[in-house]
């Protein structure tokens, strides 16, 4: 449980954290709020020469709005999505998701950012992002790109990023008001990563669904969007009949790992079970 | 307010202030402990000071081809890399088990299980020690391996201890195959066999009790120092038990034991992982022997989890043979042991199943067999007592499983069988069909009072509406209740059964009262975090009228502190609790003898009052404790030696048998498999109370423990051997918002044969924790027709059972 050697960079700017990464190359990695890295680095499992830390860069932090978009920073602490008034008056289904998210203590340092640019799939926040459809900003050598989250993630701890590539900011459209949500998490214990979860967002309107969006956190190498199971539920009243259509539709896309969690069998039924009690949860807060 | 009421109050006023025995007395450790003030091993910084780390196998089972440690001795800051070749020749390749097995220091020729100790690297600090281990190049071949105990002694199994190969005779008889450890046998087979052929009912299932984890919060850890000049060896370490530490080093480095100085500091939580004997041990003190400087090794958590001892597997073939109307005729258990790749029991020597014979639990079973197989297996080795007395949780587990099955076979009220089967209050002492003798027990109204609190009829009513509505499909939680009744046998032990390296299992208190009338006890013991700083002082304090807070209780440092054989099995009350009173009250006999020299009146005139001697009729004449000990300085009496000081080691004529009642409601999502814990209620009867609130949290502890092992916890092997979930990302660990409510209770039946009728407590809870949850689980699903349902009840265990059983459409 202690880390190799490595050197540690704490540049000031995005410039200078891109100028590094690429000087340094793949020996190099960013650090954030570190508990994912860390954890890897004392089990040796990650042995980076150098980390670039981005802490020291102060406009990659905060959340605003603009028009119907939201912007969150790549180093904004996972508390403060939980603190934030703007989120939790747009989109409170990331505070709900991000209280799900190990223990304080993990949230104060843990950072969306990283939480996102991890790529481990036990991550809440990645399939959350898919569901909201949100687009990530990130600044490289050759300068900056848009990625939309739904292509971000390639398999576990595999993204789109290049090396050298930092996550800067987050878009996310803000859904609509009075949109029903919930992010239903299955786990062991606090502090544990999800056997199953799945982010919810509806929208109703005269008792029918007019639209859907899902995401699936931990049952497969990659975050899932189950759109398969979201199409089968609009233009429905959200009856048993679309529900199990949904839910199974959500079952046949995960390919979950068998682990301490669980065997594959149990963790596809409980993505299902999540979805279920998600939409649920999300009916009831929905309006119209 | 007329004169017996005044004396009444000034002795009530006198009592309170002495804090002793019977009063919430807080903690008085814990002054230090809140404020981050502990002394604990990895605190130790000694200057020169090396630090150690293992370069480990990651095959269960391989040959070791060669060993190239020249890259890791290349490193700066490595000062020197061990190895089975360097140990060998010093004799020190293997050390003893408390088992009367060998244990492989660092290993020789064959790796046995995974994260196994292969060479020992020392270096100026722990980063460059860490770096160096990955610089040891080990060539291993892989061998098949054995995971499953049940696979141990097949035909044509692989021999896994080559070097003791053909030794067909271990430290407990006959080995029926190389992998065989031993067979040991207790009961009268064939009566028992006989009942069995003619009963009316009889239940037999396999219970099994999965291997876990003892899991101290503070890992295993020690700091050698040798000084070559003197030749003296000073050894800080985390053991439950110094004084046998110190033997074990001197006999196994041939160092004179008075040349030995082991101090055990503050230790944070124990469990039975520290009780044995550890290659980081040993090596930090060959590498200080070596090198001449201290050298420091600490364990990480996957270290502990996966290399130092475990706890329990044990496979329990469990038998009943009983009535029509359920009385139960008999019992026959069979137990398969997995003891791993060494037999590193931490059991007294006779021994090797522990006190598995206590399975009869608090029943009045006349007959009974029991038989265990000790079998190695390519995993780490131990057995330990996680949280109970030898095997303890392992029995209660086995009776209070079996009576629930008994019950359900037999269409009767789980309670009510067992109330038919108590031992009687009047059979006490009570000599059990396995060979102990209960000292005392009140079942029945401990039973009683405990029903009538939880309201168990009416959870019964509640249970049978809440399957009908299941039934119907108007709910997907079952619910269920658990009830475990169970004795415990603790306070190791009668010098006629119990010895470890042929050391009888007393236990020493060594009490001085200082000239100005304040005291210091050292005791044979040595607390983990079981508060025995404050009850000591608590006994002393109601023996001989000194306050609790001018007491001061020191353990660990055994240049200091009398022999004792330490802190485990809930023996410290027991025994060393024992000696504490046995010890006071010769203190108290002396200063009897100043106070009447002072007083001049002869010794039968005076009588004890609180904390102080005074002339019988004459109140206003008395001499305080504090009095007597100036004089005992001052102005002893002629003839009599000056001082006041005793010293006790005290073998207990028995063991203690505390007892308890449990009832635990549980309801259970079919859907996911989780449990929630409703009500949890614990009723313990631990004999005299010396420090209620040390109790509960004693108790609060031991059932969040069994919680956490009924409900996850597991260290679990795949198929190669390799281990699984050895970090506390798997290990289940129960936070405080996992951890269900806890309400307690007690009944008081004080043993009869100890000074103070203390019985011990720290483990009770687990013990009968255990059962408790599990015939919970297992209670949910019995009207679906689940069978018996095996820990850990971990979620995606329980929904396991449900799809099973079709519940899940
Ligand atoms: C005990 C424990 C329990 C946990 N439980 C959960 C849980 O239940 N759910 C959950 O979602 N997470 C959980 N986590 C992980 C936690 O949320 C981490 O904080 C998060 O995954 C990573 O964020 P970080 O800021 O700590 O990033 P770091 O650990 O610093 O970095 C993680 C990875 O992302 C890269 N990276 C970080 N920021 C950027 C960036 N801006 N641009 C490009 N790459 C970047 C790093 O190079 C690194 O490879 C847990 C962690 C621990 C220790």
């Amino acid at each position: 449980m202690i880390p190799g050697t490595f050197d540690y960079h704490r540049p000031a700017t995005i410039e200078d954290a891109v100028a590094l990464l690429s000087r340094l190359g793949e020996d190099a990695n960013i650090l954030a709020g570190g508990h994912s890295l860390i954890p890897l680095m004392k089990t040796r499992l990650a042995s980076p020469d150098h980390l670039v830390d981005l802490s020291g860069i102060g406009n990659l932090k905060g959340i605003k709005v603009e028009g119907d978009t939201l912007i969150i920073g790549a180093m904004t602490t996972q508390f403060e999505l939980i603190a934030s008034e703007a989120l939790e008056r747009h989109v409170p289904i990331i505070a709900e998701t991000s209280r799900l998210i190990a223990d304080p203590q993990i949230r104060y340092k843990g950072t969306f950012g990283g939480n996102l640019a991890n790529g481990d799939p036990g991550n809440d926040m990645p399939a959350l992002m898919l569901c909201l459809g949100a687009t990530y900003s990130v600044t490289g050598p050759e300068g900056s790109r848009q990625i939309a989250a739904r292509d971000f993630y390639q398999g576990a701890y595999f993204t789109s990023l290049e090396h050298g590539e930092i996550l800067t900011s987050v878009s996310i459209p803000i859904p609509a008001a009075g949109h029903g949500y919930a992010y239903e998490k299955l786990k062991r214990k606090v502090g544990d990563y999800a056997t199953a979860a799945a982010a919810v967002v509806i929208t109703m309107a005269d008792g029918k669904c007019t639209s859907a969006s899902i995401g699936l956190t931990n049952v497969s190498d990659t975050p899932l969007l189950a759109s398969g199971a979201a199409a089968a539920l609009v233009g429905t009243s959200l009856d048993r009949t679309s529900v199990d259509a949904a839910v199974l539709a959500a079952e046949v896309i995960t390919s979950p790992a068998s682990d301490m969690r669980g065997p594959a069998a149990y963790r596809t039924k409980m993505a299902g079970v999540m979805v279920r009690r998600a939409l649920e949860r999300a009916q009831s807060r929905a309006k119209g | 307010m007329n004169d017996q009421t005044k004396i009444d109050q000034d002795r009530a006023e006198r009592t309170e202030k002495l804090q002793g025995m019977g009063c919430k007395r807080k903690r008085v450790e814990d002054v230090r402990f809140t404020q981050g003030k502990g002394s604990y091993v990895d605190d130790l910084k000694l200057p020169g000071m090396l630090f150690g780390d293992f370069v480990r196998s990651p095959h269960a089972h391989a040959r070791i081809k060669s060993i190239d440690t020249s890259r890791a001795k290349a490193l700066p800051g490595v000062v020197a890399v061990l190895t089975a070749a360097d140990l060998k020749p010093l004799g020190l390749h293997y050390m003893p088990t408390l088992a009367g097995d060998v244990q492989a220091v660092l290993a020789e020729e064959k790796v046995l299980f995974q994260n196994q100790e292969v060479a020992f690297v020392i270096a100026e600090d722990r980063y460059i020690a860490s770096d160096a281990t990955e610089l040891v190049d080990v060539e291993y071949e892989a061998l098949p391996c054995i995971v499953d105990p049940f696979k141990s002694m097949l035909p044509d199994a692989p021999i896994l201890r080559e070097d003791i190969q053909d030794k067909m005779e271990g430290a407990h008889g006959p080995r029926k195959h190389p992998n065989h450890i031993f067979e040991w046998k207790i009961g009268d087979k064939e009566a028992t066999d006989a009942v069995f052929a003619n009963a009316d009912v009889t239940i037999k299932e396999m219970l099994v009790d999965h291997r876990t984890h003892p899991s101290p919060l503070e890992t295993c850890q020690s700091v050698a120092s040798f000084d070559k000049v003197k030749g003296e060896l000073t050894l800080w370490g985390t053991f439950q038990a110094p004084h046998v530490i110190r033997t074990v080093v001197s006999l196994i480095s041939g160092l004179p034991e008075h040349k030995i100085h082991v101090i055990a500091p503050d230790i944070g939580g124990g469990f039975g992982n520290k009780v044995g004997a550890y290659a980081g041990y040993v090596c930090s003190v060959v590498g200080s022997i070596v090198l001449g400087v201290p050298v420091k090794w600490v364990e990480d958590r996957m270290e502990n989890l996966s290399a130092t001892s475990f706890a329990r597997d044990y496979h329990m073939t469990t038998e009943l043979a009983a009535t029509k109307d359920g009385r139960i005729q008999a019992m026959r258990v069979h137990v398969l042991a997995d003891h791993g790749a060494f037999d590193a029991c931490a059991d007294p020597s006779k021994w090797p199943a522990g006190f598995m014979n206590i399975c009869t639990g608090s029943y009045d079973i006349p007959t009974a067999h029991l038989a265990v197989d000790g079998v190695y297996t390519n995993k780490a080795s131990g057995g330990v007592a996680y949280r109970c007395s030898f095997r303890v949780t392992e029995a209660a587990f086995a009776i209070e499983r079996a009576v629930e099955l008994l019950a359900q076979k037999l269409g009767m009220d789980a309670a009510e069988l067992r109330i038919k089967n108590f031992i009687k209050p009047e059979q006490f002492p009570y000599q059990s069909a396995l060979g102990w003798e209960y000292d005392s027990g009140d079942y029945h109204t401990a039973m009683k009072k405990a029903m009538d609190t939880i309201g168990y009829t009416e959870l019964r009513e509640e249970q049978a509406k809440k399957r009908e509505a299941f039934k119907r499909g108007e709910t997907r939680e079952l619910m269920g209740i658990g009830i475990s009744f169970f004795t415990e046998i603790v306070g190791a032990g009668p010098a006629k059964n119990c010895d470890i390296l042929g050391i009888a299992m007393f236990d020493s208190a060594e009490i001085r009262i200082h000239p100005t009338g304040s005291v210091i006890a050292r005791m044979g013991t040595k607390s983990q975090g079981q508060g025995h700083e404050t009850t000591y002082a608590q006994i002393i304090a109601t023996e001989i009228g000194i306050p609790a807070d001018d007491i001061m209780v020191e353990e660990g440092n055994t240049d200091t502190a009398p022999y004792g054989l330490g802190t485990y099995g809930s023996r410290s009350t027991p025994v060393a609790g024992a000696a504490t009173a046995v010890a006071a009250r010769k203190i108290k006999a002396k200063a009897q003898m100043i106070a009447a020299h002072m007083m001049e009146v002869h010794e039968g005139d005076l009588e004890w009052d609180v904390d102080r001697f005074r002339v019988k009729g004459l109140p206003e004449k008395f001499k305080t404790m504090k009095e007597i000990a100036w004089a005992a300085y001052n102005a002893p009496p002629p003839n009599m030696e000056p001082g006041l000081e005793a010293v006790n080691y005290y073998e207990p004529p028995n063991m203690t048998y505390p007892f308890g009642a449990y009832f635990c409601v549980m309801d259970i999502d079919v859907d996911t498999g989780v449990a929630k814990t409703r009500r949890f209620y614990a009723l313990d009867d631990c004999g005299t109370r010396i420090n209620p609130m040390i109790i509960e949290g004693q108790v609060h502890g031991g059932l969040t423990e069994a919680f956490a092992c009924a409900m996850g916890q597991e260290i679990r092997y795949d198929e190669q051997g390799n281990v699984m979930g050895a970090s506390f990302m798997d290990f289940f660990l129960p936070t405080a918002v996992e951890t269900p409510h806890w309400e307690t209770d007690h009944t008081v039946t004080p043993s009869p044969h100890h000074p103070i009728g203390a019985k011990g407590v720290g483990e009770s809870p687990h013990v009968g924790g255990v059962p408790c949850f599990s015939n919970a689980v297992n209670d949910a699903y019995a009207f679906l027709g689940a069978g018996h349902i095996q820990m850990p009840h971990d979620a995606w265990r329980l929904w396991t059972v449900g799809e099973k059983l079709g519940l899940h459409t």
